[in-house]
This record gives C-alpha cells, structure tokens and sequence, in this order.
C-alpha cells in the first residue's frame, strides 16, 4: 500500500514511496536521512521528534505522512541559514551551554523558534507552557530558559 | 592522586605522609627544563588508570598535521568528559584546544578504564592524561635539546612548535618525531605545570559538541547510518517473568512488509527489517498476535518498605565506633524519651529514564567478527560480556563507544548492545540498528533499588549527638554486567538462560553514605541486603541518594529536637573545614531570600562517598495543602570539587542534578502490579515537566591546589533532603517516604 507523497521539508520538495499511516518521524529521518528530529516515545509526550508545521511546533512521532503534505516542514536543520549561520535560538542555546547529553535540543529549540514567533518577548511563565511538552532528564531547563530569553532579546534588536 | 604544591600540601595528602612516615616526595627546585614561569610541581605517584597503561602513547598521539590526539577509556554522557580531557591535555602542552582532537572509549584503541561511572572520569582518566601530556612534553624538550645540541633549559614549548629562547631557531612536533610516536612510559618524577600558568584549565571552557547538536549533526548512536543498515525491534513478554508460547513467525512474514528476519531464541523476539517503520510494524503485530504464559507473579500483598525488611537478608556491620552499649540497654525497645529520637525512611525504586531510548548498531562481518556501537559505559567489560555470551573469542569483539540519550548510570545500553549482537548473529553482513521503543526502556531497564533506612540516635544536655545507630535494608546497586553475561536482560529469556546469582556479599554502594560525617562518638551502621522484586543496578548516586536523604532528614529532626538552628547543628557536628564552607556558602547564598507564607526552607549536605566532592543544596519550596500541591521554588547548591577543571561544565552538572533529583524526590516511583511494572510510559511515570522545574543557583568554591573530586553525583541526596526538610518548615509536616507527594501530607500529623 505504499505510496508516493510530496513533502516541504525545509525549503525543498521531497518525494517518498512509503506507506500513508508512516509517522512523518519515521520519513524525515529514515527516508530523509535527517537527524534533528528524535525518537523519544512516539507517543507525543516527550517532544524529542519535534518539527515546525509552518509556524507550528508539534511532534511527528505520531503524525501520518498523508496528512502534511500542504505544509511547510521545518526540522532543527532547516533553521540554520544557507551560509552556515546558526538561528539566534540555536546561537543562543550554544552561548548559554544550555545542554549536557543534549537529546532533547531539538524539542526545545523547535519549541522556542514556533512560541518567539507569535510572543518575541515572551516571560518566564509563557516560556514554560511553550515547552511544557518537551522532556529533559538531564536537567539542563534553567539553562534553556535563559537561552531563549536571551534569544528573543537578540532577535529584537 | 594527582600532585599537588609542595608548599601547599593538602590536609589529606598530610594525613598520608603522616601515615606512612616514609613517604619521598620528589621536589623539583627552580622551574626545570622547560622554562615554565611559575612553580612548577612534580607528581610523586601516578593515577590508577595510568599506573595500569603507562605507555604514553597509549594516552596521547601526535598527529603529521601538528595536532595531538588525546585517548580516554570514558566516554561522552552529556558530563562534557570530551572538553574536560582537552583542556588538560591543552594546558601541560601549552597549545590551543583547537589543536586537540579526543577519540573516547573504543576497544583495540583507547586504554581500558572500565566503566564511566562513579563521577570518576576527572579524577582517573583526567588525570592520567595530565600526567601522559606532560611526560610527552618533557619527552619532545629532551628530543628537541638532542637535535638542537642546546639545552633543554633554553627551549620552549608552545602550539606544536618548540624554540629557542633566543627565538632564531624552531622545530615542529612533527620534525621532531619524523611520523614516529613518543615512546617509553610515563615515569616518576613527572613535572607538571604550574597552576598559575594555567590558560585553559580552570576556565569554563565550551563544549564544541553543543554546536554539533544545534546543527543536528550526527552525534548519536541513534543517529548512525550505513549503508546496507537493516532496523531492528525486539518483542518483549508481557509479564515480568513471562514466557513465549506462541509467534507465528511464518504468517508475520506476510503480513509484515519489509520484514526480513524474525529472531526467536526461547523467548527472545526481533524483528529486522528494511525500514525502521517496519520493525516498529513488526513489533505491534507482536505485541497483538504473540501468546506468552505468565512467570511467578512479583509481591503486591505487603506494602514495598514493609517487604523489604521481611526478606531473606545478609547483614553486615559496616561501621562499629565508640561503645554503643548504653544505647542498646536504655534504647532498645523502649519509648523514645527527650533525649532520643528514631525515624524510618524510604526510598523506592526509581528509573533512569532517558528520554531517548536505549539503541545500539551491530555487524556481524565476513571475518566472523562482531562490532559494536554502544551508549554503554563500559566498552571493554560489554566487550568481555559479550564474548561469553556469544561464546566467541574477546578478540574478535571490536565495541565503539558513542554517545547517547543521558544515562545516569546502567540504563538499558548493555542490554541493548546484547540484543543488537544477538540480531546481527542471525543476520550476519549487514549493519543492524535496533531501537528500543518506549516501553522496553520504561518496563525493563534496571532500576534503582528501593531502601528503607531506620535511624536511631541519642543527644546529650548540649544537643550533641552522642550515639547513632543506622539499619539499611536494599538490594544491590550495582549489576554492570562486568563480563557476566547472565545479568544482562537477554540472558533470562534465552531457550538457555542464565540467571543472575545473587551476590553474597554486601556492596559497599548500598551504604554509601550511610556514614555521616559528623562527629558522632558512637556509632553503628548495620546492612541489610535483600533480594528486591526487580531488576535493579547503578542509578546516578547508587545507595547515597536515599542514604542522605534519610540522614539528612533525620539530622533536622535532630535540630528540632535540641532546638536548635539546621545549620548551626550541622556546623557544631563537623570537623571538616571544606564541609562546613560548602554549608556556610549556602546560607551566604540566601541571605537576602525572603519567605512568604506557606513557604520554607531547607538544607541537606554531604561529601559524595565521604571522599569526593562536599555538597550543600538549600530548597526552598511553596507548599499548599488545601490546592494540594507542593512547589519547588529555589534551589541553591554550593559545591567544593576540589581543583575545578571546568567551572561551567560543574555548574552544569549540578543544576542538571539538583533538577534531577527534585523530579526524583517530589514525583518519582516505579510501580509494579502481580504480573508487570505499571511505569511504562511518561503518563505513567511522571517526571519534572518546564512547569515545575525549580531556578537553581550553583556556587563554586573552587580550591586549585587540591586534587580534583567527582561531582556529577554529589548533588543528588542533599537535594532530597533540602526538599524534605523545607516541606517540613513550611507546613510544619515531616514526610519520611519518597516520593515527597501533596497527597502524603493528609495523612500527617503536624509536628
Ligand atoms: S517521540 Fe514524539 S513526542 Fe516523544
Ligand atoms: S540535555 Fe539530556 S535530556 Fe536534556
């Protein structure tokens, strides 16, 4: 029952054979060969696989390729600009070392990008719901939280 | 150990010299053969790693290209080991770190240090590779001062490059060596750089792995790719100790597109497929269709701190001080008078669980060769465990160490590694992956053992503790597999397994800290190992997480009694300098805290294992009994690692724990019915979330002239205890029982 389906992924059109109930986690790293999203639980508890749906930040563990086909998809190495650059919020994660095995980067940079765009100042508070998703068992959220602040200032000005 | 000044001997390595009286210490006068400003200090005995592998080259290469290669039998496990060891080997070669590549744990290639474990990593393989940089500088000097005919004393060494100190003439490393290695072994005396020169040691230094990730860069076992690769999922039983009935191996192949081989060993199941998304397809229809009988069901009828104390035990007295029989003539059996109080506590079993699932990569090649891609922490013992598991020789083992999702100790990498190994057998050629999903991680990793602590202790008229009698029951902490293969999960389910035989003797890792460090006359610690329901090893502080707890609980409990200040009680208690300014730092670090209504303090200390690092944490928390819920707000942790190699990669590691260890003590247990664990997802088993994630603060008190202490552990038991203890100064309730849930404090007195 496979089947062929276009996707956006970060700028491109890609076109994979896969069956249409695939999670798009499963296409984006096994198929696309990309390695930003992770798998944590694939139950969209954990947000290690999550990837920007236009604006969006949501989870792709569980979600079927069929369904994303008229979206913009945007994985952690989308956001690194064409010249090598890196995004205010993953300079800012490097700045603030905010990272120990670093697993979980991925939901919470993902995470970051979609909340600055519709809140560029966000507080303590919104930053916290914004990332309620993404799980970190090594600790690093005080680190991560000062790393999208600082983010969000370096992006203003 | 590693060196310290002459002027400036620590009080421990005083306290050596003082015991063995015979101690030669090998003072260099001046600054030596290579002209290094300050004073420079010679190391008198070498680190245990080193002591095993001494050969410098086993620990350091230098490159055609100019650079140099470090080696470390550790590996990477988010402590930043990688920056660390640069650093140091940076520094006694005065070169950038850019100049410095690391290769980390891999079989055949770096030395063997065991495990990546007990916050050890700074302490042997850093130190090891101080001392290897720093013969290899001596080493490249003499060489230099030959081809030069000059005197080693008019050279110096900088960037690769050795000059004259007149600066007309220079010769690279790689003149000098001719594509040779530094050769010969690392010899006493060993002169190492001064501490006051230092350019890289000592300075929060980033880590250049964090921008790999950021970019998304393939950094982790879960991230490797070859080609030919096949995936893999294994199937588990579904009950703890269930057997296979039934698979229909025949109607899965096809139903399961892209499934090319099914793997049944008695009641080890794996399915390897194309694509990823087929093994996962695989492993639902397993999860449908296969049958399995029930093994003996686990204990449910008795409350788990009431089983605990009821089993088969092996005691052990690890600690017998002073003249306890006063004690036991007026304490034993009667009622706890002014002068006395006991406690129990409980710790119980706790998960690692990573947020990626365990994974591994193997291959099993023409040559009848296995090679491994392991998350393990120990590439040599997995090597050696695999070798009796498979039955095949060491030598033909080749096991590469990459990191993965954090540990915190023995999750479920070797156990993965095994399974990978046992799949590639069957399916020989071809790169096997295989991920663990969700589940297995959740229901089958090793967890930390559940504990009880009992304390008894007794005051004077002055509210000093004179007597202090400590009862542990817990199993084990430790079954790093360590070349037996029967502790390894898939042991147990092959059509031959093998099981575990218990350990009859006691590991000291259940009573770590056990011991206070307070000055305490009379004092007993009794063991008691048990043989747990559950598959239990190494989780991040072993036995000292519930052992400080309970002790540090227990010492507030004592405060209140003698009315006095927790901090001037703990202070009055101890002899230790470093221990009583860790916890001077803390209340330095909230004098200006205010607390609201509702809100409390609270402090634990310890010395990780007695010996390492000395950590004070104060919480402070928001309790509400009416909303049921209890908060952490603050917490603050001042920590004494000794020398400081990295000041932001401990900063790091404490924050990181103190997170941990809240998630810990306010949330966590591993559930279990008769047939299976209940824990098996993050629903089921809660951690920390954004929302509840305390500010932390971390204070160093960094001490140069002092060996290096481990420290990625030293923040766990004091965090509980600060928790418990701040929960009590808020709404006056002591909760003895992890973890430290709203829902416990209805069924609490106020005290
Ligand atoms: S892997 Fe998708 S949310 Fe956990
Ligand atoms: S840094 Fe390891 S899980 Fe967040």
């Amino acid at each position: 029952m496979e089947a062929e389906f276009t996707l956006h992924v970060n700028g491109q059109a890609r076109t994979v054979r896969v069956d249409p109930a695939t999670p798009l986690l499963y296409v984006l790293r096994d198929d696309l060969g990309l390695n930003g999203p992770k798998f944590g639980c694939g139950l969209q508890q954990c947000g290690s696989c999550m990837v920007l749906l236009d604006t969006i930040a949501w989870p792709s563990c569980q979600l079927p390729v069929a369904n994303v086909q008229n979206a913009a998809i945007t994985t952690l190495e989308g956001l690194t600009r064409p010249d090598g650059s890196l995004h205010p919020v993953q300079q800012a994660f490097v700045d603030e070392q905010a990272a120990q095995c670093g697993y979980c980067l991925n939901g919470m940079v993902m995470s970051a990008v979609a909340l600055l765009t519709v809140h560029p100042k966000p507080d303590d508070q919104t930053i916290r719901n914004a990332l309620f998703r993404v799980l970190c068992r090594c600790g690093v959220h005080s680190r991560a939280l000062a790393a999208i602040k600082k983010a969000a200032d370096s992006m203003k000005s | 150990m590693a060196a310290q000044y002459p002027s400036q001997l620590s009080h421990s390595r005083r306290d050596f010299i003082k015991s063995v009286g015979c101690l030669t210490i090998a003072f260099v006068l001046g600054s030596g053969a290579d002209v290094l400003a300050g004073e420079s200090v010679v190391a008198d005995e070498l680190p245990e790693s080193l002591a095993k592998n001494p050969r410098i080259n086993a620990w350091l290469e230098v490159l055609a290209n100019g650079r140099v290669r470090v080696l470390t039998g550790k590996t990477e496990i988010g402590q930043g080991i990688r920056t660390a060891v640069a650093q140091i080997a940076a520094e006694e070669l005065n070169m950038s770190m850019e100049r410095v590549e690391v290769v980390l744990a891999e079989t055949g290639r770096t030395p063997d240090e065991r495990y990546t474990s007990g916050s050890a990593s700074i302490e042997t393989s850093g130190m090891s590779i101080r001392y290897a940089a720093a013969a290899a500088r001596q080493q490249l000097l003499g060489l230099a001062a030959r081809q030069l005919r000059v005197k080693a004393s008019q050279l110096r060494l900088a960037d690769g490059m050795i000059r004259t100190t007149d600066g007309k003439r220079q010769l690279s490393f790689t003149q000098l060596l001719k594509g040779k290695q530094l050769q010969g072994e690392v010899k006493l005396p060993v002169q190492l750089k001064a501490k006051s020169e230092y350019q890289h040691v000592g300075k929060p230094v980033r880590r250049d792995d964090i921008e790999r990730m950021v970019r998304a860069e393939p950094v982790y076992v879960q991230d490797l790719r070859f080609p030919g690769m096949v995936h893999a999922r294994v199937l588990r039983p579904t009950s703890y100790w269930g057997k296979l009935a039934k698979l229909d191996t025949a109607e899965m192949q096809r139903q399961i597109p892209g499934l090319l081989k099914t793997v049944v060993d008695g009641s080890f199941v794996g399915f390897i497929a194309e694509k990823e998304c087929q093994a996962k397809g695989a492993q639902d229809y397993g999860i449908q269709h296969a049958q399995w009988t029930n093994g003996p069901a686990l204990p449910t009828k008795q409350a788990l701190p009431e089983l605990l104390t009821t089993l088969p035990a092996i005691t052990k007295r690890a600690v017998n001080k002073g003249d306890m029989s006063s004690f036991d003539a007026t304490t034993a059996g009667s009622a706890p008078t002014d002068a006395s109080l006991s406690a129990r506590y409980f710790k119980p079993y706790l998960m690692h669980a990573s947020v990626g699932p365990s994974c591994a990569v193997a291959l099993f090649d023409q040559e009848d060769s296995l090679h491994i891609w392991t998350h393990s922490q120990g590439v040599y013992p997995l090597r050696n465990t695999l070798a009796a598991l498979l039955k095949m020789p060491p030598e033909r083992i080749h096991v590469k160490a990459v990191p993965g999702s954090g540990c915190y100790g023995h999750n479920g990498a070797d156990d993965v590694a095994a399974d990978a190994a046992l799949l590639a057998r069957a399916y020989p050629g071809r790169h096997v992956r295989l991920q663990w999903s969700r589940d297995d991680e959740h229901a089958w990793e090793p967890y930390g053992s559940a504990m009880l602590m009992q304390l008894d202790a007794r005051l004077d008229s002055e509210g000093s503790i004179t007597h202090w009698q400590n009862n542990i029951w817990s199993d084990t902490h430790s079954t790093r597999p360590g070349g037996k293969p029967e502790s390894l999960l898939a042991a147990r389910l092959l059509a031959q397994p093998a099981l575990p035989t218990p350990a009859t003797e006691v590991s000291s890792a259940i009573y770590r800290n056990g011991e206070p460090l307070y000055a305490i006359p009379n004092q007993r610690l009794d063991t008691h190992y048990v043989q747990g329901p559950l598959r239990v090893s190494a989780l991040r502080g072993l036995g000292a997480f519930g052992n400080v707890f309970a002790l540090e609980s227990f010492m507030d409990e004592l405060a209140l009694q003698a009315k006095q200040d927790p901090w001037e009680f703990r202070l009055r208690h101890l002899t230790d300098k470093r221990a009583k300014a860790v916890i001077q730092r803390t209340r330095e670090m909230i004098k200006n805290e205010k607390l609201a209504p509702g809100e409390g303090f609270g402090l634990g200390f310890a010395q990780y294992k007695n010996q390492a690092a000395y950590c004070a944490v104060v919480a402070k928390v928001h309790v509400a009994e009416e909303m049921g819920t209890i908060r952490a707000l603050h917490l603050w942790a001042a920590i004494d690692a000794g020398e400081t190699i990295n000041p932001d990669g401990l900063k790091n590691q404490t924050e990181g724990g103190m997170i941990q260890a809240s998630s810990w003590t306010l949330k966590e247990e591993v559930l279990f019915n008769e047939q299976h664990i209940t824990s098996r997802q993050w629903e089921t088993y809660p951690i920390f979330r954004f929302d509840e994630v305390p500010a932390v603060t971390v204070s160093i008190i960094d001490r140069p002239t002092e060996k290096p202490l481990g420290a990625g552990e030293a923040a766990q038991g004091p965090t509980a205890a600060a928790l418990a203890n701040a929960v009590f100064q808020a709404c006056g309730k002591r909760i003895r029982s992890l973890p430290i849930r709203p829902e416990k404090l209805v069924q609490i007195k106020e005290s």
